[in-house]
């Protein structure tokens, strides 16, 4: 991988692999799922080779989610605990809004609109993994009663609409903040960019003894 | 019945637009079960088998006459077993005909995501059309009798068509055709209605105060009806439900979720575009590269 040099590394090779795996199934669950869900998106079951494909394929995927998400909150759950200065960081949200980041409080390697994202999903991908389960017909139908699979059935649409909803402002918050997608693509941010959004851990990373070498990055 | 053109949907699985309808001029039919004419003979059970072409396989004697003991994807019709006890201590051995009621607003097309899955002709019948079926379930999730059933090994729903394949020709369906007792009347729905409220008032002056017919209102009526003894308790007949309706989670799933969800969504990605054309990319500077270098070199140098 080619980096300039002053790189500083966001995200690990790992990292991003385990990301994208993740956001792969969550785009394969939601054109599999909108078409289960409406009558107006039922085109794209033909993606998946047809209704009776899209009904097989799609909880499967949901697992395989369900796995790389794991991955990913075993790797950041320690970076998004909530802190006053979060709270602070989203009082001030207004002028984030407006790209005047000046007077905001500084961020982590998290703000706490990534936080709020992390932790939607650590509990929306459960939940739609729970009530996914009661409806999966091919193998729970019979142990689960008829009243449970209809409130799953409703509650796994009601779930899965709040996690594309929570998914549009994590997608929207990439293309936004301009250099955020190539550290989840290269892995790399510039100096530049960690002072302007996240300078408490540019801090952080400036303080570290030995001190990270930001110029001739391997 | 892929292949016919039957032209005469009133009603049609996930879909928005007009099913073809132009040929509706049809009465709405019926299918009568008197349960005080049935002898529990199970010739509507065969007949169904026979005109269907439908084979279970041979289970095992589980101590009742319910025989298989539930519907399955193979079995259309069931004859169910119930020894009730009456307010005089007497016993009366009430049979009722399983099967689906094809309802008036049917719970398993609206719950339906396959277009055309689920068809509701001019005459009242509920149709599963199997090619469309994606095996899913919901529709066994909508139905408030608790009636289609998914077959494992091809992954489609099957329930009592009413014969529509017969209906459609002029005939009556076959459980009607084999019943010796004249138990099950089919015809118009008017006619059966009228002819069931002379059964009830026969009923009524051999004792059965409370004999009645079952045409659940809770889903807009039903196509297959019953004259019941007891029509006050038709739970009695092995779980019959009081009064059906299309659950309450399913109606909230299917009636205010999926516009308001979709509209929901829309609105995020608005937000996203306006935002984006309002506020702009929230881009790095050339003063923020100067200042995060200096911080890093100021890192370095310290002692």
């Amino acid at each position: 991988m080619i980096r300039p040099e002053g790189a500083l590394i966001r995200y690990t090779t790992v990292t991003r692999i385990n990301h994208w795996i993740t956001a792969a199934c969550f785009v394969l669950l939601v054109l599999s799922g909108l078409s289960m869900f409406h009558p107006l998106f039922f085109f794209l079951s033909a993606l998946f080779g047809g209704g009776q494909w899209t009904r097989a394929v799609h909880p499967w995927i949901g697992i395989v989610l369900v796995a790389s998400y794991a991955g990913l909150v075993a790797q950041f759950w320690r970076e998004n605990f909530w802190t006053t200065d979060d709270t602070a960081w989203l009082r001030k949200f207004d002028r984030v809004l407006v790209n005047q980041e000046e007077g905001v409080p500084e961020a982590g390697r998290f703000n706490a609109g990534q936080k709020f994202v992390f932790w939607a999903m650590a509990l929306l991908i459960p939940a739609l993994l729970l009530t996914g389960l009661v409806i999966w017909e091919v193998y729970f139908s019979a142990v689960t009663p008829l009243v449970a699979q209809r409130i799953a059935l409703l509650l796994h649409s009601l779930l899965a609409i709040t996690a594309i909803a929570v998914w549009i402002v994590h997608v929207y918050a990439g293309i936004w903040v301009r250099g955020s997608l190539r550290a989840m693509t290269q892995g790399y941010v510039t100096p530049g960019w960690a002072w302007r959004h996240h300078r408490k851990w540019l801090r952080g990373l400036a303080s570290r003894e030995p001190a990270p070498r930001p110029e001739g990055m391997p | 019945m892929a292949g016919l053109q039957s032209q005469d949907y009133i009603r049609r699985s996930a879909s928005t637009l007009t099913p073809p309808s132009i040929r509706n001029h049809e009465a709405e039919v019926a299918k009568l079960i008197d349960v005080s004419r049935c002898i529990g003979c199970k010739a509507c059970q065969s007949a169904c088998m026979e005109w269907n072409d439908l084979r279970g396989e041979v289970g095992h004697f589980e101590g009742s006459y319910d025989n298989p003991l539930d519907l399955d994807p193979s079995t259309w019709t069931l004859m169910r077993f119930t020894e009730w006890e009456n307010d005089k201590g007497d016993l009366e051995w009430l049979i009722r005909k399983d099967g689906c009621m094809h309802c008036e607003d049917p719970g398993c097309l609206k719950a339906c995501p396959a277009p055309g899955a689920i068809v509701q002709y001019a005459n009242g019948i509920v149709d599963f059309n199997s090619d469309a079926c994606i095996g899913c379930g919901y529709c066994v999730k909508g139905c408030p009798f608790d009636i289609p059933r998914i077959n494992p090994v091809d992954h489609k729903s099957y329930k009592c068509t009413l014969c529509s394949d017969r209906v459609a020709v002029g005939l009556e369906p076959a459980c009607v055709k084999a019943c010796p007792t004249g138990a099950i009347m089919f015809g118009s729905k008017s006619d059966m209605t009228a002819w069931a409220g002379e059964r009830v008032a026969e009923l009524k002056s051999r004792g059965f105060a409370d004999a009645g017919l079952y045409d659940p209102a809770g889903v807009g009526g039903t196509h297959v009806m019953y004259v019941l003894q007891h029509a006050d308790r038709p739970s009695i007949y092995a779980g019959l439900p009081d009064s059906p309706q299309i659950s309450p989670f399913i109606q909230g799933w299917k009636g205010v979720l999926k516009p308001v969800a979709l509209a929901g969504l829309a609105l995020a990605a608005i937000a996203g575009f306006l935002h984006s054309m309002i506020a702009g990319p929230n881009e790095v500077q050339a003063e923020d590269e100067a200042k995060g270098r200096r911080l890093l070199g100021e890192g370095d140098e310290a002692p």
